[in-house]
């Protein structure tokens, strides 16, 4: 089924880490992830399987994590180019672009995770 | 063998000052106090080795030599008509200097990485102030400490442990015992855990729910709906109630009120009710800032340019207007024709779009290590690591300036000389 959710994004302490490694493994590990409440994973997929996360202004493939500090409907990516793809980029006159606060859709997927490279590639 | 004791480390805005660095032939062997994120910055890794270019950025990069890779970073950047210099905020004060001068040569745009983090803190400080206080001033006297919006646990791992939390200060011998800890945040996170009331708000709604605090604090509870951005309005009275019984209390903020919805507002709003707290009781408010030297930067661009940041300098004087002048700005509207990236990662940080725009411009990037940002750039010039290879100034989240040692040898140029030898070519080139 597609989950209907609303979007944040965010420092974890892998994400810092690993934030001036990117090119490595242990970095897409601690960033290419969305959580969910294990109430609203179970609707798409189990943990560490592939989801396919989709906004009004990108899509990108992530592995599904369960938190369940999380409320239902409330879905987090760590900060980086994986959360990116999918972000506000309307900055609201100030500057600031909408790194939290995005709806969004979540399904299950076969598709992979794409590599660091791979994702900046799309730009290109 | 070499033991520096009391170094600092550069990694976030608390700035840790106790940390010792064991150096066998100029290798960091050992960090010790500090946290898991502090060690990886100062233990380092594979960098880039030499500078590199490439005219198609769909093609694979060709070394070249430093004289070779500046000349083709001062003619793209001579050569363009409203050209970006972003980042900084991994850098020290030194550099700062330099490349604002740099700015001002080409009537550059210059921003950092507060653009995608507190840049809206600051807007609010425009319109209201900030009552704040050194971290030193909280670890001694704060008995009440508010997160909000704000994961310190994550983002800023030893804030609690040094200056906020479980920190013994002079008029608190109790340390963690002497203070209540509210975390207010949309999920309960590993910092809401740790808190004494967590307060769980709907994203979006802390506005709402800021101006309820103001309004019960002002003695109009009657006006307050029985649930605002989901808080009972219970937990709300109860929430004041504990803030005005504070002796010395202490906000701090992260980018759970500047990335949400009303972004300045939110923050505008916080300030607004710490002033009236200050009819009650003592309150300061400060934001919990990222990198370790992003509130440098906001410093010294402000006491050279006479603003904190995304200054332009295109009408040959400085002018400042966030939405107008910022680094997404710009970029969104396609309006930057060439572009630096030094000291921090716009190609991870910035939002697709304005990524697929340094995509389609020239970039010169200036860092360590490769990024995102090294997968759209033309020319990449690695540089020697701020604070851990290069001595300088740096700014703490509070503002307090800390003096950065050098702790071992660098193999690379510094920021600074690369600056300068830029700067150089691009007033030759120009015939000034």
């Amino acid at each position: 089924m597609t989950l209907k959710v609303n979007l944040i994004t965010g420092r974890t302490i892998d994400q810092g880490v690993t934030i001036e490694n990117k090119t490595s493994s242990d970095y897409q590990e601690a960033t290419a992830y969305c959580e969910l409440n294990s109430n609203d994973a179970g609707k798409v997929g189990k943990p560490g399987s592939n989801i396919k996360i989709k906004t009004a202004h990108g899509e990108v493939v992530v592995k599904l994590k369960e938190n369940n500090g999380n409320p239902d409907g409330l879905a987090f990516i760590p900060m980086g180019p994986w959360a990116n793809a999918l972000v506000d980029p309307d900055t609201k006159g100030c500057g600031m672009p909408g790194f939290k606060g995005i709806q969004a859709t979540i399904d299950a997927t076969n598709e992979k995770v794409l590599l660091m490279k791979e994702l900046i590639a799309r730009y290109k | 063998m070499t033991v520096i004791t009391d170094a600092l480390c550069p990694f976030c805005g608390c700035t840790c000052d106790d940390i010792t660095v064991v150096v066998e032939d100029n290798k960091i062997t050992e960090v010790k106090h500090a946290c898991k994120v502090g060690a990886a910055k100062i233990k380092g890794h594979h960098r880039i080795k030499a500078p590199m270019m490439r005219t198609d950025k769909k093609g694979e990069f060709r070394e070249v030599s430093y004289d070779e890779a500046i000349e083709a970073a001062a003619k793209i950047l001579a050569g363009s008509k409203r050209p970006l210099m972003y980042g900084w905020a991994s850098a020290l004060c030194e550099v700062h200097k330099k490349g604002i001068l740099l700015a001002e040569e080409l009537g550059a745009i210059i921003d950092n990485t507060a653009t995608v983090c507190h840049a809206p803190s600051t807007l609010a400080v425009h319109e209201k102030g900030l009552p704040s206080a050194t971290l030193g001033q909280v670890k001694n006297r704060a008995d009440v400490v508010v997160f909000w919006g704000s994961n310190p646990v994550h983002a800023h791992p030893r804030h609690m442990g040094r200056y906020s939390v479980f920190a013994k200060g002079f008029f608190n011998e109790k340390g963690r015992r002497g203070r209540k800890v509210i975390v207010v945040d949309v999920r309960k996170t590993d910092t809401a855990a740790m808190a004494d009331e967590y307060i769980q708000l709907q994203q979006g709604s802390d506005y709402l729910v800021i101006s309820a605090l103001r309004a019960i604090l002002a003695g109009q509870a009657a006006v307050v709906p029985d649930a605002v951005g989901g808080v009972p309005k219970e937990q709300l009275v109860k929430l004041v109630d504990t803030l005005k019984a504070a002796k010395f209390g202490a906000v701090f903020f992260g980018m759970g009120l500047t990335q949400s919805i009303s972004r300045y507002k939110n923050i505008d709003n916080a300030i607004s009710l710490i002033t009236e707290l200050n009819a009650f009781t003592k309150y300061v408010i400060t934001p919990m800032r990222g990198h370790y030297n992003v509130t440098g930067f906001g410093n010294v661009c402000a006491w050279e340019t006479g603003y904190g940041t995304a200054v332009d300098f295109a009408r040959g004087a400085p002018y400042y207007n966030p939405g107008e002048t910022a680094a997404n700005d710009v970029l969104l509207r396609k309006e930057t024709d060439a572009a630096m990236i030094i000291a921090g990662d716009a190609g991870a940080h910035f939002p697709a779009d304005s990524v697929r725009h340094l995509a389609r411009i020239p970039v010169v990037q200036i860092d360590p290590y490769w990024n995102p940002t090294t997968e759209v750039a033309n020319v990449v010039i690695p540089v020697a690591i701020c604070g851990v290879e290069v001595e300088g100034t740096a700014y703490r989240m509070d503002g307090v300036s800390l003096r950065y040692r050098k702790l071992i040898e660098p193999e690379h140029p510094t920021d600074i000389e690369i600056l300068e030898k830029i700067t150089e070519r691009v007033r030759e080139i120009r015939g000034d």
